[in-house]
């Protein structure tokens, strides 16, 4: 590529930003707001303190889990659109775990890991369930991954108000909280744990190694642009792929996991938080480029984390942040679509 | 169960499958011109919304039904420039439009929450609602849910025996051949694919004004539906008869669900609320699972009768899309 | 009708596709086309019927200039294409194809309508049905349905693109009853082809085309060696016939039945040894398709045994027969055999064994350097393979083939390609059975099968033929075979 492309590229993705700024201006001023305070109390609300700060990077460690996850899934050419029942069935192992080994004489730290590792292969068997769906029943996974979703949605439910209900009655409120003792270790008052963003770094940079540099990651490249020429090139085809989905889940596994382990310290019923669906456009938007994956996590859960104050500031609602964020993919992909029609023309 | 409350819950399936129906009819007739329209989960909420708050600020139902259906067209526009002009993934655009519209949902509607808002008036048909059973059952609901009933006929008529509606099924199945007997795909393509966006805007105003009346925000029980109405379509194999067949069915597995759990004690009740989506996967699951590779190889396995039966069962079950659905077509 | 095209010109890019054309065809006649792939025919036959406009130039029906917008303005003008691959819509009803595209109000008259077509088709003695559906015809029926249908539409001009192509003798027979029937009705038939003798039986004169100018034209009765001259810029010869010396058995197939939708194919028996080609011939969708994969495990046979090198290899999968040393090249090379995206690096490391986790870079580059040159692929390591040209894609594929080599399948192994890349092409193959490999391929072209096989399998409707002695057969009695000519009456069935 010249460097002049690069440019013209920058230039074309600027407009986009510049487009989904300019569309989600119009929609405040339709809601009756002032936009300019709406983006100040957004970039304050995510910035202007530690504790703020602290809580964009609660918000990024799963947002980075699930967009590592599906850098995976995305190679193999597969919409992993469960991600987010994987992450609510990585929350309900890790606490299916803890609950059985709470009252044992194992150490805290043993029994954190394994609770975490419990959430991993709950992940990851939702996810397999999906693969499975697709590769042996022809399912999309799209609306195999759908399907689960709600599914784990009405299994937490059921959990909270059923086997696992508070002393007493069950209410949205969750399970009964984890003694401390079984909490990750937290920086002091905040919610962020360093054991967390350790585990969301270290996923982010195999699966980034495993993508440029390994024999696997080229052939599930290989699996996910061309399926029939990959199985003629003799790589086992729907092994790759059902190990994709299974890697996948085991990521948004841990996802859910810290969700547990660091954040909420219980099975609460939204638990996915809508992570999984973000880090689908987070994904998106990187077009696929694991190495972008950190960094636009990171402006997505400061989105998240700064719309907080709208409603109580100016009294508008939350998910301003969901609609940026969306109107920042479909603007990409939009100028993308110009871009490439200029260039067939010229 | 008396027959008396039989006959009074089949007409509130009727009633409640009635926007289901607009949906997957409009996504039906979308996806019969090859443009797949991933977006309707968050278009029928937007559509809801933007209906109950123009019905709400302006006092006509009318209003909220035609703003419905004008979100659904522009949100359908959306996709079909994007698909058909820019050529991007109609997956992908479908999809980030499916979750953009439910936040501005959620984010414009604020000002609505718990409002108390018009209603859809009931409208007996004179003479029809008097007959017994038939009357009580089909004839004493609302203007949307006969239309519902009328809009299945029509788009059955159109797509199968009119000559536009050969030419939709020809488009969507091979654009190129369509080209050459004069159709002017792309266009076409950007008629239906806003034309389905619009029947399935009706859907919003029809749950936010009728069916589920007023808009509370995220705990208004829309979210999900859309995915649903998208399974519909597959299972409906994007023939208008037989994705009504699938809408009602699925409303009354709905009712069931509601009726019989009083005496299933034991089932929690959020198992039978999410019963249709296993439901879902299995019945995609049977349209499906012909294609699979290892359904192929167990049947090369069989002894031949056994083989020929399971070969003509597999194939009267499955459901073939378009062969142009997703493909962007260019005429050289 | 008359069809008169003057000095017409038409440019892609810097190609000069059809280079100052002027051609009068009068009514009642057949006009033939003659030229190699990429001569300009599909491009003036684009210009005519409206797929495309003329950079210059002019066409005028029945004397009157006229400009064609578009394939559905020229059959308005009454110029009708019948295209290679039928342009309909397979999972539709018959009838339904019929109505689509016709003029006329919301709800057709189906029962008047039926009656047409049932009439246009006894007219014209074909028998098909109506109400079945189009993906149940074979190619041949499909152009007899597209034909019906253009006359219904008031074509007085018929556009047919290389019509012979995949249809049987018999059919071929018919076609060329109808196309003479209608000349003499007075319309006008153009049949484009690069098949001499179909030229030769049918037209009443020719042009031929080359490098898009039109060289020359001849009326009946035609002197083909002077066509053939036209047609080719010079001799081209394709080498001494080189045969093998068999060697050890290599695959054997023992009464081997296979069965898809269309088609069955019922006890078939070959042994291949090692070093010999053997080419399968027949039309499209004969079964030699079903049988190549079969011999690599992609299609499983429903009965019958297939030995490799003294392993039963029955029911296991390509990938199991590929560890053996078989490899597969299918005819759709961007689509089940190339990666579009990846580079041709990224193409030659794939198709090794893993070595370790990590991928050596380093070593991929030497590696793709070193076949890009031995296969003289146009290319550099990092091109992507969609960016490649068809001759040099084929060479990519064939670069791709590890060794030990035992049995090489191939569909088409030169379709669309230059006379060079051809001969390049078969000179490397020719030198893995020095090797000891065995190669068994598909091809439409007679002349290929007979160059390069030493046996000849000839399949029609599902039957096959014994093997024959590619040395002791000609052209003509594998034409014959192929039309289904000259079967014995009782071939076990």
């Amino acid at each position: 590529m010249t460097k002049n492309s690069r440019w013209i590229n920058f230039g074309f993705q600027l407009a986009a930003l510049v487009l989904a700024l300019l569309f989600t201006t119009l929609i405040l001023l339709a809601a009756g707001a002032p936009p300019l305070e709406a983006y100040k109390n957004i970039i304050l609300g995510s910035v202007s303190s530690l504790d703020k700060i602290s809580n964009v990077l609660v918000t990024w460690v799963p947002l980075l889990l699930a967009s590592a996850g599906l850098l995976v899934t995305f190679s193999a050419g597969l919409w992993n659109i469960g991600m987010e029942g994987q992450i609510t069935l990585g929350a309900i192992g890790t606490t299916w775990a803890l609950r059985l080994m709470q009252d044992s004489t194992l150490p805290p730290a043993l029994v954190i890991t394994f609770a975490i590792l419990a959430g991993m292969l709950a992940g990851a068997f939702w996810a397999a369930l999906a693969g499975a769906l697709k590769t042996f029943g022809g399912v999309n996974e799209i609306f195999g991954g759908l399907g689960l979703n709600f599914v784990s949605t009405a299994l937490t439910l059921w959990l909270i108000f059923g086997p696992w209900k508070r002393p007493g009655v069950g209410s949205m409120s969750g399970t009964e909280p984890f003694p401390e003792t079984l909490w990750l270790p937290m920086f002091p008052d905040s919610r962020l744990s360093p054991w967390a963003l350790v585990i969301a770094v270290v996923a982010i940079v195999i699966v980034y190694f495993m993508l440029q540099g390994t024999y696997f990651g080229l052939r599930l490249k290989a699996v996910g642009k061309n399926f029939r020429a990959a199985y003629m090139l003799g790589i086992p085809t729907w092994q790759y792929m059902m190990i994709s989905f299974i890697l996948c889940g085991a990521l948004a596994g841990a996802a859910g996991a810290v969700q547990v382990t660091a954040v909420y310290h219980r099975l609460i019923p939204s638990i996915s938080s809508g992570y999984g669906y973000l880090g689908l456009l987070v994904a998106m938007l990187i077009n696929y480029q694991a190495a972008w994956a950190a960094p636009v996590a990171l402006f997505f859960a400061a989105l998240n984390i700064g719309s907080i104050q709208l409603p109580i500031v100016l009294k508008l609602d939350s998910s301003l942040s969901g609609v940026l964020q969306g109107m920042l993919v479909l603007f990409v992909l939009m100028v993308e679509g110009v871009r490439q029609r200029l260039m067939r023309r010229s | 169960m008396d027959s008396n409350t039989i006959i009074i819950g089949l007409a509130g399936v009727l009633v409640a499958a009635a926007p289901l129906l607009f949906a997957v009819i409009g996504e039906t007739i979308s996806e019969r011109a090859g443009v797949t329209n991933l977006s309707m989960n968050g278009t029928i909420l937007l559509s809801a919304m933007g209906g109950f708050a123009v019905a709400v600020s302006t006092d006509s139902i009318l209003l909220g039904f035609l703003t419905g259906a004008g979100i659904g067209a522009a949100v359908a526009l959306i996709v079909a420039v994007s698909s058909i002009t820019l050529k991007q993934s109609q997956v992908a655009v479908g999809f980030v439009l499916a979750l953009v519209t439910r936040d501005l949902s959620y984010f414009l509607g604020n000002p609505f929450m718990g409002l108390e808002g018009p209603r859809l008036p009931a409208w007996n048909i004179p003479l029809l609602a008097d007959i017994p059973v038939l009357g009580p059952l089909l004839f004493q609901h609302d203007l949307m849910t006969y239309l519902s009933y009328l809009l299945v006929f029509l788009a059955w008529l159109w797509v199968f025996r009119t000559r536009p509606g050969l030419m939709l099924q020809g488009i969507g199945e091979r654009p190129a051949a369509a080209f050459v007997r004069g159709a002017n795909v792309n266009l076409l393509r950007y008629a239906y694919t806003v034309l389905g966006g619009a029947l399935v805007g009706l859907a919003g105003p029809l749950y936010s004004l009728s069916v589920k009346a007023g808009w509370k925000g995220t705990i208004s029980g829309l979210d999900g539906i859309g995915w649903i109405a998208l399974s519909i379509t597959i299972f409906g194999g994007w023939n208008p008869a037989r994705a009504a067949f699938g809408a009602y069915l699925f409303a009354l597995l709905q009712w069931l669900g509601l009726v019989l759990q009083p005496s299933m004690p034991g089932v929690p009740s959020q198992v039978l609320q999410v019963a249709p989506f296993p439901l879902m996967i299995l019945t995609l699951l049977l349209v499906n699972i012909g294609d699979a590779e290892w359904v192929e190889r167990t049947l090369a396995a069989m002894p031949e009768g056994t083989r020929r039966f399971f070969t003509k069962l597999l194939r009267a079950m499955r459901a073939s899309p378009p062969a142009a659905l997703g493909v962007p077509f260019e005429s050289d | 009708m008359k069809v008169e095209l003057h000095s017409i010109h038409k440019y892609f890019g810097k190609v000069h596709a059809n280079d100052n054309i002027t051609l009068d065809i009068p009514a009642g006649t057949i006009q033939g086309i003659l030229g190699e792939n990429g001569a300009g025919k599909s491009t003036l036959m684009k210009v005519l019927s409206g797929f495309i406009q003329a950079d210059s130039g002019e066409i005028l029906l029945d004397g009157k200039p006229v400009i064609i917008h578009s394939p559905a303005d020229a059959i308005k003008q009454g110029v009708g294409m019948l295209h290679q691959d039928p342009l309909d819509f397979p999972p539709m009803r018959i009838i339904d194809n019929f109505i689509l595209g016709a003029p006329g109000g919301l709800f057709p008259n189906r029962a008047a309508i039926t009656r047409d077509f049932k009439a246009l088709a006894q007219e014209y003695d074909f028998s098909i049905d109506p109400e079945s559906y189009v993906d149940a015809l074979t190619v041949g029926e499909r152009q007899q349905l597209e034909i019906l249908r253009l006359l219904w539409l008031g074509a007085r001009v018929l556009i047919l693109d290389e019509p012979t192509t995949g249809i049987s003798a018999s059919q071929k027979q018919k076609l060329f009853a109808t196309l003479r029937k209608l000349a003499e009705q007075g319309k006008t038939m153009i049949f484009v082809s690069h098949k001499l003798e179909d030229v030769e039986a049918l037209c009443h004169q020719a042009v031929v085309l080359r490098q898009g100018k039109l060289i020359g034209e001849m009326k009946k009765p035609f002197d083909p060696k002077k066509l053939v001259g036209m047609m080719f810029d010079k001799e081209v010869s394709l080498g001494a016939r080189q045969s093998a010396k068999p060697g050890e058995v290599l695959l054997s197939m023992q009464h081997v039945s296979l069965e898809d939708v269309r088609l069955k194919l019922k006890d078939l028996s070959l042994d291949v040894h090692a070093g010999e080609v053997i080419g399968l011939s027949g039309m499209e969708g004969s079964g030699q398709g079903p049988f190549l994969r079969a011999c690599a495990g992609l299609t499983r046979p429903v009965a019958g045994h297939v030995k490799l090198k003294g392993h039963d290899m029955t029911g296991k999968s390509y990938h199991a027969y590929k560890h053996q040393g078989v490899e597969f090249l299918p005819a759709a090379r961007l689509e089940e055999g190339l990666v579009p995206g990846l580079s041709l690096t990224e193409h030659f490391i794939l198709a090794e064994e893993p070595k370790g986790v990590f991928i050596d870079r380093e070593y991929g580059g030497k590696l793709a350097a070193e076949r890009i040159q031995s296969f003289n692929i146009k290319g550099t390591p990092l091109s992507t393979v969609e960016s490649l040209s068809g001759g040099n894609q084929q060479r990519a594929l064939l670069s791709l083939l590890n060794d030990p080599l035992s049995l090489v399948l191939i569909e088409h192994p030169t379709r669309g390609l230059d006379i060079e890349s051809v001969i390049y092409i078969w000179s490397k193959l020719k030198e893995r059975c020095k090797q000891g490999a065995a190669i068994i391929f598909i091809s439409s072209d007679l002349e290929e099968i007979l160059q390069y096989s030493d046996r000849v399998l000839v399949f029609f409707s599902g039957k096959v033929s014994e093997p024959l002695d590619a040395a002791q057969t000609t052209v003509e009695q594998l034409g014959q075979l192929i039309g289904g000519k000259g079967w014995p009456e009782k071939k076990a069935a």
